[in-house]
């Protein structure tokens, strides 16, 4: 026999279930009013500095159809790269969004601000990106991803110099679609599968 | 005094890595819709940056008078659900055993009659006009938090040929770190539907199933009003150390 261990084994996830939005986003569920006040509506509040972008797509299963029930919540830094919270943050960038697709045609959409670059402990630069979880019906586990940005140098992010198949790095990068827009799909699997994270 | 450390401190120590084991097989034939959902190439591993580590947080600015209190929620204190009264109470804590306070715990859940209060819901069990189903509450100092519910009832789900979901109440947790991040649900102890639920059932690891079972607690129970339900729930922890380096080779 030997000592014990003092720690505690992490909660089982489970599916969020189709009715997610119920309890995350009720006005979405047809249940306005439930809160006064509810969570994640924005990223970022009138006057945030830096570049306003928008990002759509789709999150997209195994036979190619887009799911109309996912929901998706974003966190990000600041266009300085400064989370909420650190010394000298934007005090008008939360970092926080949840949002939904659109339960007719799958599409959603993400308005906030183009982040800055963020420094690892140690001591690496990532290029900038927003980190992305998703769930919904049938994920058992939300699934972590990142976007990051076609026009910005992601030639020595950390993360993205891990991925061996270099054919799947675009799976994690934003396309510019016009001014200020961006195209970023998440394919839950298939041949075009998002690289997914275990972070 | 550990827990006045700023989360956004990235010296605070890294994440300690997700044991895959301890949740649900992603792919699993008898969960049907997980099929087409799951992923099949390995996820990429790698140590938590400060995209994970911090996360957001809330205060008790954004809580409503009756937001944990799912029985007189929806209808603002006027008139309580119909139902069995339940009181859910229990502590968030990390993998270090420590409490996390000030974590958002939502909950979202059926009526009595196992029908949600949602617009993609046609089980022709009625609505309630006096239950809307979702509450929130922020864990305490200690990680402590509660509700005031009603028992939710179980209903039936096209899966295979003929499923029923247990009597459950989704959770969805927020830590300090956005890569603690979890959505999960609870089940009550005793019932038989547990074992018949595929769904439950994509939890591999029987203790890891059994921990997502709150058993009745009639001590916390209030005579002639509630029965109480324990329902403790351990997020990810960070690593505790003082030798926070650079990487070897680095
Ligand atoms: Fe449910």
């Amino acid at each position: 026999m030997v000592q014990k261990l003092n720690s505690l084994v992490e909660s089982a996830s489970q599916t969020a279930g189709p009715y997610v939005h119920i309890g995350c986003m009720p006005s979405y569920a047809g249940n306005a009013g439930a809160y006064d006040c509810e969570i994640g509506e924005s990223p970022i509040a009138e006057g945030a500095k830096g570049e306003i972008i928008e990002i759509t797509g789709e999150v997209i299963d195994g036979t190619a159809w887009a799911l109309r029930d996912a929901m998706l919540e974003s966190w990000q830094p600041d266009a300085a790269g400064k989370f909420p919270g650190q010394p000298g943050a934007d005090p008008n960038v939360s970092g926080f969004c949840r949002f939904a697709v659109d339960p007719d045609i799958g599409k959603f959409t993400l308005r906030t601000v183009k982040p800055g670059a963020v420094t690892t402990r140690n001591g690496a630069m990532q290029a900038p990106h927003i980190s992305l979880w998703i769930v919904a019906r049938g994920i058992n586990i939300g699934l972590q991803t990142r976007i990051y940005f076609e026009d910005e140098d992601n030639s020595s992010d950390p993360l993205l110099a891990r991925i061996e198949q270099k054919n799947r790095l675009g799976t994690l990068v934003a396309k510019k679609s016009g001014p200020g827009q961006y195209a970023f799909d998440v394919v839950l699997q298939g041949d075009r599968e998002t690289v997914f994270l275990d972070i | 005094m550990p827990d006045t450390t700023p989360d956004t401190n990235t010296d605070a120590g890294p994440l300690i890595p997700r044991n895959r084991a301890a949740h649900p097989q992603v792919h699993d034939v008898e969960y049907k819709t997980s099929v087409p959902r799951s992923p099949r190439w390995p996820l990429l591993s790698m140590e938590s940056t400060p995209s994970e580590e911090t996360g957001p947080r809330f205060g008790h600015d954004i809580l409503g008078e009756y937001d944990n209190n799912l029985i007189l929620n929806w209808t603002k204190g006027a008139a309580p659900a119909i139902g069995e009264r339940i009181r859910v109470h229990g502590r968030v804590l990390d993998e270090n055993a420590r409490p996390v306070p000030h974590a958002l715990v939502e909950v979202w859940q059926a009526n009595a009659g196992g029908r949600y209060r949602h617009v993609k819901d046609g089980y022709f069990a009625p609505l309630d006009p006096n239950f809307g189903g979702c509450g929130r509450t922020l864990t305490d100092s200690e990680g402590y938090y509660e509700f005031l519910t009603i028992r939710p009832g179980a209903y039936p789900w096209p899966n295979r040929g003929n499923d029923w979901r247990p009597m459950h109440i989704h959770f969805s947790l927020f830590g300090h770190s956005f890569g603690q991040r979890l959505i999960t649900q609870m089940y009550f102890e005793g019932d038989p539907l547990i074992d018949q639920c595929p769904i439950a059932a994509t939890v591999k690891d029987r203790a890891q199933l059994d921990n997502l079972v709150a058993p009745l607690d009639l001590g916390q129970s209030r005579p002639l009003d509630y029965l109480a339900y324990k329902f403790d729930i351990v997020l990810r922890g960070r690593r505790q150390t003082m030798f926070e380096n650079k990487l070897e080779g680095m």
